[in-house]
């Protein structure tokens, strides 16, 4: 400590340029961290993707919506283990910028298919005994506050009920935690009976997508391809593919966006070592004669090193 | 000569004993802590650090002591005294004068109370009546504080002073001054 104010005296020699070197450190690791982060975002979703799962939804797209009944058929493929099927139900709390993905389910098949989402016995049976019954992650129970026992208002355009309302009212039944650090814990599951009965009748009976166990992951390939047999040259034809198979498409990309934001971080941080010993050579180079003199009063050349090294 | 007393320099061949000590076999950092307790160097330009006040650099070497650092700047403020400059303590180098400069240098090189004080053409650098403080301070440290002194010059007004008169003339050390 006492050689502190050595080191802060000869730091403070050219201030603009410990300002400017500073500066240049700091922006290289926010960088760093900014970068890092967008990696591992994108990265999450396929981490997250159960290996033995398959999505399935229309072959157009997202928006198309399938038939209820094509569940029990999904069923009697071989090597189909289980199936759920959810909608999105797309509702927002209070204002538009309160979003969350919220989707309704069939609470046993759901908890079935997706055991990383843990809910205590307790609050699974008062899901299965409320119609209007909510379960909620910690996380996004957390961000609004919400309890237990609390009765939330969601406002929905895309589904009006059949009075034409479109807030919808839920009852907080219980909230589910994740199994891994990274499962996804801001979401909203409502039950899939009471939001089909309410909403208007047109729609009744169709779902999103169906989420499909397999019993040996090694054989999803064949089972995904004999789902959308299944299916083919029916009004609703579908495409079953690996779980985040969206993010598994992105998967390739994420190598390579991983590998421009790694190469990015190391040229980075390759230029400011090259500009940061830079510095430090030149403020050696200059001073040469003062480390002399500090040597030749008693300084050893490690106590030296050292004060260099300190700034 | 001045850099092989003070352990700056290592001898080619022969020995060097200082003060009952053979420095020749000394190296690194047992050689340091000796020149820091043993050596106090007094140069022809100064060598002040000149982002330092004269405290500051007064109490350089004692920062290699286990001084607290109450004790380190009350040493520094009598070796400051003792030079006649306790009114410029927290004057940085630039704003002092040549003989004040070397004032300061004089007064970093006693604070740890070395052995012995080397001073190479410490008047070099300065006009004749700051040349003559000087001399006259480090005088008053050899009679009044008994310190040994060796001090190198080309002036012969300087060397005066002296108790003790060598001349180096072609790398030979002589008591007799050369034609």
């Amino acid at each position: 400590m006492k050689y502190l104010y050595l080191v802060w005296s000869n730091l403070m020699r050219k201030k603009m340029r410990t300002i400017l070197t500073i500066l240049s450190i700091t922006v290289a690791f926010l960088l760093f961290g900014y970068l890092s982060a967008i990696t591992t975002g994108m990265s999450l979703g396929v981490q997250l993707a159960g290996m033995d799962r398959l999505s399935v939804r229309h072959k157009v797209s997202m928006l198309q919506l399938l038939p209820q009944s094509y569940q029990a058929r999904i069923e009697r493929i071989p090597g189909v283990d289980a199936v759920a099927h959810g909608s999105w139900f797309g509702g927002v709390y209070q204002k538009p910028s309160n979003f969350f993905a919220s989707m309704a389910v069939v609470p046993n098949d759901f908890l079935d298919i997706y055991p990383e989402y843990l809910l205590d016995e307790e609050e699974k049976q008062a899901w299965l005994d409320t119609r209007n019954g909510a379960i909620v992650g910690s996380k996004l129970a957390a961000r609004f506050d919400w309890e237990v026992g609390d009765r939330i208002p969601l406002n929905v355009t895309i589904w009006p009920r059949k009075d034409g309302a479109e807030t919808w009212k839920f009852d907080i039944v219980g909230t589910y935690d994740g199994a891994e650090k990274n499962t996804d814990t801001g979401q909203f599951f409502l039950r899939y009976d009471f939001f089909d009965e309410s909403r208007a009748e047109e729609v009744s009976g169709l779902v999103s997508w169906y989420n499909v166990r397999v019993e040996d992951p090694d054989l999803s390939t064949q089972v995904a391809a004999a789902i959308d047999a299944e299916f083919a040259n029916s009004p609703a034809e579908t495409k079953a593919e690996p779980e985040g198979a969206m993010v598994q498409g992105f998967a390739n990309q994420v190598g390579n966006i991983g590998l421009i934001m790694t190469s990015i971080i190391s040229a980075v941080f390759f230029t400011i070592l090259l500009v940061a010993g830079n510095t430090m050579a030149y403020t050696v180079r200059e001073r040469t004669s003062e480390l002399a003199v500090l040597k030749a009063i008693g300084f050893t050349d490690r106590g030296v090193l050292g004060l260099v090294l300190g700034e | 000569m001045l850099n092989l007393i003070g352990g700056l320099d290592h001898p080619s061949q022969g020995t060097v004993e200082v003060a009952g000590h053979s420095i020749g076999k000394l190296f690194g950092r047992p050689l340091a802590a000796w020149r820091a307790r043993h050596i106090g160097l007094v140069f022809q330009f100064y060598n002040l650090m000149p982002v330092l006040t004269a405290q500051k650099n007064v109490e350089l070497p004692l920062l290699l002591t286990k001084l607290s650092k109450s004790q380190r700047k009350a040493h520094a403020a009598t070796a400051l005294e003792i030079v006649g400059l306790s009114h410029r303590t927290r004057h940085y180098p630039r704003q002092l004068s040549g003989g004040e400069q070397q004032r300061v240098g004089i007064a970093r090189a006693i604070v740890t109370d070395p052995t012995l004080l080397l001073c190479d053409e410490p008047t070099g650098d300065l006009d004749k009546k700051a040349g003559d403080e000087v001399l006259d301070l480090l005088q008053a440290l050899n009679t009044e504080q008994g310190k040994t002194i060796i001090m190198v010059t080309h002036d012969s007004h300087a060397a005066e002073r002296a108790s003790r008169i060598l001349y180096l003339n072609k790398g030979q050390l002589t008591t007799e001054a050369p034609e």
